[in-house]
């Protein structure tokens, strides 16, 4: 299956894994399926980029190394839609909204997206406590990666 | 939307699992207790709002900012 995307142009998607989100992500909860693209020469982003609607790209990183004391519990509600059986089995991602100039760009702490790599199934799942902002500046680590 | 008046330590119930009851009144502020199973996402509104918000912001995404993301490493 081919899919227009908004920053790789046409891609064939039959051997890149696709993740669902039940859910879909608040605000855009009609995209229930993504695939996570390279960037060229980047390994520091991603983009999560909608099967179905071209414009819906988004920029996303690990947060581990770019923020390095993030911790959080992944909630019931979270372990349940994903059907979560173990420590191992997941991975974190967090959504970068990119700016002009790239050093002004945040990143949402707030509303990390937790991936199950048993089931392809996924979330966005939303901390209640205010530790995080949702609009983290990217620090200098990250700003490194634009120079 | 359905509108009901409550008193401190009454409750609403919502279909068979889920309960809210009313802890506490005090000014302008109610402490609420919500009992749901564990599938459901129990959030605070201005919250969710704020990350909707946040996701629609991060897909607009010039392409002339993008391509500085390119061969960075």
């Amino acid at each position: 299956m081919n899919i227009q995307t908004k920053f790789h142009g046409e891609i064939e998607i039959k051997d890149i894994s696709q993740w669902t989100f039940p859910n879909g992500l608040p605000g855009l909860e009609q995209e229930k399926t993504f695939v996570l693209l390279p960037i060229e020469g980047n390994n520091t982003f991603q983009v999560m980029q909608s099967t179905t609607t071209p414009i819906i790209g988004l920029i996303v990183s690990n947060p581990f190394p770019l923020v390095p004391d993030y911790s959080f519990k992944i909630d019931d509600s979270t372990i349940e839609l994903l059907n979560i059986q173990s420590q191992e089995e997941f991975t974190v991602l967090v959504i970068m909204s990119l700016k002009q100039p790239f050093e002004t760009s945040t990143l949402n702490l707030q509303g990390p997206l937790i991936f199950n790599t048993n089931n392809q199934k996924a979330k966005q799942m939303i901390l209640n406590d205010t530790k995080y902002n949702l609009r983290h500046p990217i620090g200098e680590l990250a700003a490194k990666g634009a120079q | 939307m359905l509108v009901l008046s409550r008193k401190p330590n009454e409750s609403i119930q919502i279909g068979d699992n889920i309960e809210i009851r009313i802890i506490e009144v005090k000014g302008d502020t109610v402490r609420i207790g919500i009992e749901a199973p564990k599938s459901v996402d129990i959030l605070r509104g201005e919250l969710v709002q704020s990350i909707s918000e946040s996701n629609t912001e991060a897909i607009s995404i010039d392409l002339n900012v993008f391509e500085q993301l390119k061969n960075k490493n």
